[in-house]
């Protein structure tokens, strides 16, 4: 069941939750609405649950406006972030708990709501808990309880609200992978509310990135990243290494650094983002690039060697931040508090109000430069 | 590396008995409130055995069995039960009024739950005994329904639930407040009716406080004296509760029958409160889960 969501507006006296949101939701995928706490995202997601009634603007659940429909006729499932499982009742009792609210017409047999029920524990793979209570199981496996519960009813649409919120790194990682698992096999239409960039581009196929009560873009996480649109989507998908400065004779300028942009002719302030991976370092400036960093840290940990650089002789407001393998790192032997210079490969040019980027890519320029000599 | 240098270096920290608690003074302030509790508590109570113990089982018996001082233990129990009833119904409508919407005047309405408590009893009897007398501004009406309350079994039931309603409002107040809106939300995004998400989702929550509030309410009621005296009309064997059974003997300087009577009443109160006690250690232990 397809979703649309038609200029919805929301205010909570006098702050503007939302507004004017309107989205497309495709049927059987897995949409991520990401965005900072205060962007709606939570907001939005209750909207079109139903638990929360817009000011103005429709919901349309597959061509059918649902939105004068009470929560409980949409025929949706909703996972709270803190599990929402009833306290007094077993783990049984809590997944059979919709089967049992359906009219009496609809409402299946005993035996065959027990049925369904040891179907949905066996889904979740928690079988043997069936007549444990919510407070003895561990955070995961409520959320799972949590989650049979929701499906129990085979609703139309499933939407979670930071479901993963409440939990450790491990389990996070073990329960996001078992959702997609299941995601993948069923095919049921679902939206998950994150402020995990990397929860939201893992696991889902669609991310709605949110900020201030709108949407900011919409893209798979692979275009998402490679080719985001505005400032904040930059900043807010990963860690982002920034030169502001003036754009003269060709170069953006800032202080002793300086970027060549070669084929740029307007003359405005302007800003450079660079990803960690973009970037490389090098002992001495490139013919294209002069950007004096002082290593701050490094951490070895992980796939790759992180280091962490403070500008020398320029200015920016957070710390840079470069990647480079274990085999590089251990050719070049980078060391706490020598100076290094960045030579990016790659970087986005946001100038003036233009909130879209244009692509600046050196290495393809040297390529160019070295075939004309 | 030795036991001894190991501990030389970095002393290593014992936590045995009392260490283990963060604040200190467990036994000083254990020991006060023992001994307060002896004193305003324990050592009245004692009293009350010793004066009784002068008497022997058959006259215990016989003052404790006196057609017209059993007659008052049904009066009492009756009314009691009525008035806990009541109270467990309209003081659980107070409090759901009070944590779930917003109207003017809210916080007065919630200062005055505890008048009942504020108010002195004897007070509060003569009160309702006006408002409710043939000519008084409730009285009046119901006579020409023809309900008679004051000095009436009914007057009981109403000065004991006057007295007890803050009980059942202030114990299922707090409990309510926790409820998460998320419980309610999720039941009825499972598609439960309004009925049901009461019945199966908010009442088996606050069920533990309101049996706490009422049997407060109950036993509270069975002591009660000063606002019933007032409003009862003391008929022998229509509308005597026991409390006035009591404060008879006392007139006829009768201590060791007035304490007999009384240590009834204590029993009866303490039986119930541990049981509900008993029951509801059980209910929770099975909600947090140990």
């Amino acid at each position: 069941m397809s979703i649309t969501i038609d200029q919805i507006s929301k205010t909570f006296g006098r702050f503007h939750a939302l507004r004017d949101v309107a989205l497309d939701i495709p049927e059987g995928k897995l949409t991520a609405l990401l965005g900072p706490s205060g962007s709606g995202k939570t907001t939005l997601l209750r909207i079109i649950a139903g638990l929360e009634s817009s000011d103005s603007g429709r919901i349309l659940f597959g061509g059918e406006d649902v939105s004068n429909l009470h929560v409980r006729d949409r025929n949706i499932g909703f996972v709270f972030q803190h599990y929402a499982l009833f306290r007094h009742l077993t783990v049984a009792e809590n997944i059979a708990f919709g089967l049992e609210s359906l009219p009496r017409k609809q409402r299946p047999s005993k035996a065959e709501i027990r049925q369904r029920v040891e179907k949905l524990l066996e889904m979740i793979q928690l079988p043997q808990l069936a007549d444990r209570y919510p407070a003895q199981l561990s955070g995961g496996q409520k959320q799972r309880v949590a989650l049979a519960r929701a499906l129990a009813t085979q609703p139309r649409i499933l939407l979670l609200d930071e479901p993963f919120g409440a939990l450790d790194a491990k389990v996070r990682k073990d329960l996001r992978r078992w959702l997609r698992a299941l995601h993948d096999e069923f095919h049921f239409t679902s939206i998950f509310v994150t402020h995990d960039q990397e929860e939201a581009l893992e696991l889902s196929d669609q991310v709605v990135v949110m900020s201030q009560g709108q949407v900011e873009q919409v893209n798979t996480p692979t275009e998402l990243y490679a080719k985001p649109e505005s400032r904040f989507v930059f900043d807010f998908l990963g860690h982002v290494n920034v030169l502001s400065g003036a754009v003269k004779n060709q170069k953006l300028a800032q202080g002793d650094a300086w970027v060549s942009l070669p084929g740029h002719r307007s003359e405005q302030e302007a800003q450079l983002y660079l990803r960690p991976h973009e970037v490389h370092l090098a002992r001495a400036p490139s013919v294209h690039a002069r950007l004096p960093l002082r290593i701050d840290a490094v951490s070895l940990i992980g796939s790759e060697v992180r280091i962490e650089l403070v500008p020398e002789g320029w200015h920016s407001e957070e710390i840079w931040e470069i990647g480079m393998s274990h085999n590089e790192f251990a050719q070049q032997n980078p060391s706490r508090g020598e100076l290094w210079f960045a030579v990016p490969d790659v970087g986005h040019l946001f100038s003036g109000d233009n909130s879209q980027p244009k692509t600046v890519d050196w290495q393809y320029a040297e390529a160019a430069n070295a075939c004309n000599m | 590396m030795s036991a001894s240098a190991n501990s030389g270096v970095a002393p290593v920290r014992r936590f045995s008995g009392r260490s283990k608690r963060v604040l200190p003074g467990f036994g000083l302030s254990l020991g006060i409130s023992l001994f307060f509790v002896s004193l305003v508590l324990l050592l009245p109570l004692s009293g009350l055995v010793v004066e009784t113990s002068g008497m022997s089982w058959d006259q215990f018996w016989f003052t404790i069995t006196d057609p017209r001082v059993v007659e008052s233990y049904k009066v009492t129990l009756w009314t009691a039960f009525a008035a806990s009833v009541f109270n467990g119904f309209f003081g659980l409508l107070l409090a759901w009024i009070l944590v779930r919407y917003e109207f003017p005047g809210k916080r007065i309405v919630d200062a005055f739950v505890d008048l009942p408590f504020a108010l002195p009893t004897a007070v509060a009897g003569i009160t309702l005994a006006t408002l409710f007398a043939q000519n008084g501004w409730y009285g009046q009406w119901l006579a020409k329904l023809g309900i008679e309350v004051a000095f009436t079994p009914l007057g009981i039931v109403v000065a004991m639930a006057f007295t007890s309603i803050p009980f059942v409002v202030r114990t299922v107040q707090p409990v309510l407040e926790e409820l998460s809106p998320a419980d309610e939300e999720a039941a009825v995004s499972l598609g439960a009716s309004d009925g049901r998400v009461f019945r199966k989702v908010i009442f088996p929550s606050l069920w533990p406080a309101l049996v706490t509030g009422v049997a407060l309410s109950f036993t509270r009621s069975l002591g009660e004296f000063g606002a019933i005296i007032f409003i009862a009309g003391n008929t022998p064997y229509v509308s005597e509760v026991t409390s006035l059974m009591v404060f008879i003997r006392l007139q006829e300087y009768d201590y060791a029958a007035a304490s007999a009577i009384a240590s009834v009443v204590l029993l009866a109160s303490l039986v119930l409160l541990f049981a509900i006690n008993l029951w509801q250690g059980r209910y929770l232990r099975r909600l947090e889960g140990r």
